[in-house]
């Protein structure tokens, strides 16, 4: 366990020296949140959604692009192994004794790092629109996504390998996926008006349940569908860890 | 350091199935420079990644370093050294990261992994490229930093594949010294594919001749033209002497043919046949015109092992 942790700790430092050595590119991913934010979040207030959770329709919109960065930034754990598929250097990580679940869990975890700084400033940011802030249920908030990010980026990590021979098929799959699973998870637009098999499909998606969860913690609450996205979260982790390190110890590269 | 039994690999590829590599029974010594040499798509790579322990053999067993690659390929991988094929290092990285992060995976404290990049870059040749970008190296630089990351935890046993492909003869040599100097400084055993016959032939002491998956010749390359293919001594003689001389040359080795005023014997050790065979036709009256001596190579080897040349852009 000790080796489990130093070895993600090393992995997610070599990922990290790449924002590090460049950080105009960390500059760049906190203003796309807010600009999406500022843009999106006042056509909602005329939609139905509010009410719900009580309050204004920036506490029932912001976990919902919060989720959204999440799932943009893992989901790209896979893009930022291509180049390095091509060349040598995954290889040569490979053989060294790293532990397999911890090139997984690095890699995602530094994808989750800009997050928890996206996400303070964009909350911060909407205080001064009405949004109540609960510091505490947001952390725990995070940490779930982080949960979750493990698994999402895992199977990103997956998808690289198996689209290591044509990279256009990895964007083609990740873009194919991404955008319905957010629309069909209620995080743009809520899903009560929408017709029924989109409600059907939303049941078995689990973002839906990550991006229940997380509504119900920023407005500081605690409640059942907090649990359901704890379960949601752990299996997506369980799941994606599993398919990447099949990928990763079966795979002839 | 090597010892593999049965070691199999194959390849569903749709219906059909590929015998990558077939039941190969190989032990390395302590200290041995081995290399395994054969065409494309012979085995030699996919040997080398189950003896890393970066590929799972469908049969058979292989203990490396002390332990099973099958049990335990974490601690096999803590024992070696693994330079692949391509350029190791991340190309927006920086030399100096690369490498203290490289002792970080195997473990190293971060000042061990600091002290050995430093004396890594010092016998490598790469003072001053510390900040600079893996990107901005030249080739060779960048097959030195490869050779530095596969060696900063001092492994007893070192891989490489095709180490020298695609390398200019001067970075190729420059590269040969570098492994050479680790050899005699630190006795490593070495194990490197290769399908550059000559690379085998000057710089390996044990060439593993490697074909469709299988070992089909193992010993040192000397004794592996002695035997496998043997030197050709031609001696031109006056026509009237060709029956004396062919009974002379008869007992240096096996005539192989007369024609028009030639004797041609092959024999092993023909450089050491040669003066004694001039000197026993010297013996008997025989003016001797002209006498050569072929000695053969690898290709030659290989020619006579499986009726193909290894040579590049020859047909297989």
């Amino acid at each position: 366990m000790a080796t489990m942790i130093a070895d993600t700790r090393s992995v997610w430092v070599r990922e990290s020296l790449t924002i590090w050595r460049d950080p105009f590119s960390l500059i760049f991913s906190l203003i796309q949140p807010l600009v999406f934010l500022g843009l999106f979040g006042p056509l909602l207030s005329g939609v139905a959604g509010e009410g719900d959770l009580g309050g204004s329709s920036l506490q029932w919109f912001l976990p919902g692009v919060v989720v959204m960065i999440t799932m943009f930034g893992t989901s790209m754990v896979g893009a930022n192994l291509q180049y390095e598929l091509m060349t040598g250097a995954f290889e040569r990580i490979l053989a060294t004794p790293l532990s397999r679940a911890a090139l997984l869990v690095g890699r995602a975890l530094k994808e989750l790092t800009p997050l928890v700084v996206q996400a303070a400033i964009i909350t911060l940011v909407a205080v001064p629109f009405g949004f109540d802030l609960y510091p505490g249920h947001i952390a725990l908030g995070l940490l779930l996504l982080g949960v979750f990010g493990v698994g999402v980026g895992s199977l990103s990590y997956a998808l690289a390998i198996a689209a290591r021979k044509s990279e256009w098929i990895f964007w083609a799959v990740q873009q194919t996926l991404l955008f319905p699973l957010l629309i069909l998870s209620g995080m743009m637009l809520p899903l009560e008006t929408g017709p029924e098999w989109m409600r059907v499909i939303s049941k078995v998606n689990p973002l839906t349940y990550m991006v229940e969860a997380e509504r119900v913690l920023f407005t500081g609450h605690v409640s059942v569908e907090v649990l359901w996205g704890v379960l949601a979260a752990g299996a997506t982790a369980v799941v994606g860890l599993a398919v990447g390190i099949r990928a990763v110890t079966r795979t002839d590269f | 350091m090597i010892h593999t039994e049965q070691l199999t690999r194959t390849f569903r590829v749709g219906k059909e199935t590929i015998d990558a590599v077939r039941q190969v029974d190989l032990d390395v010594a302590a200290g041995e420079l081995v290399a395994f040499l054969g065409p494309n798509g012979a085995g030699k790579s996919t040997t080398l990644k189950m003896l890393t322990s970066l590929l799972a053999p469908t049969s058979g067993t292989a203990r490396v370093a002390g332990l099973d690659v099958t049990a335990d390929p974490a601690g096999v991988r803590q024992r070696i050294g693994y330079i692949g094929q391509k350029p190791g290092a991340g190309h927006s990285y920086r030399v100096w990261d690369e490498l203290l992060l490289q002792g970080r995976f195997y473990g190293l404290s971060k000042s061990e992994a600091a002290r050995r990049s430093h004396e890594l870059v010092t016998s490598l040749a790469l003072e001053g490229m510390e900040m600079r970008k893996v990107s901005t190296l030249s080739g060779g630089q960048q097959r030195r930093l490869d050779i530095a990351l596969g060696l900063i935890h001092s492994p007893g046993l070192l891989f490489l594949d095709e180490p020298s492909t695609g390398m200019d003869p001067q970075n190729r040599a420059n590269l040969w010294e570098h492994i050479m100097r680790l050899r005699e400084r630190h006795g490593t055993t070495i194990v490197l594919t290769t399908h550059y016959l000559e690379e085998a032939d000057s710089m390996a002491e044990r060439v593993v001749v490697i074909d469709h998956g299988r070992i089909i010749a193992d010993d040192t390359a000397a004794r592996l033209k002695a035997k496998q293919a043997g030197d050709r001594i031609t001696v031109t003689v006056g026509t009237r002497d060709v029956p004396r001389a062919r009974e002379v040359a008869e007992r240096a080795g096996e005539v192989t043919g007369t024609v028009s005023g030639t004797v041609t014997l092959r024999t092993e050790f023909g450089d050491r046949v040669l003066p004694s065979l001039l000197a026993a036709l010297a013996n008997d009256q025989v003016s001797v015109e002209a006498a050569t001596l072929h000695q053969p190579t690898l290709d030659d080897v290989f020619l006579n092992l499986t009726g193909r040349s290894l040579r590049e852009g020859a047909d297989a």
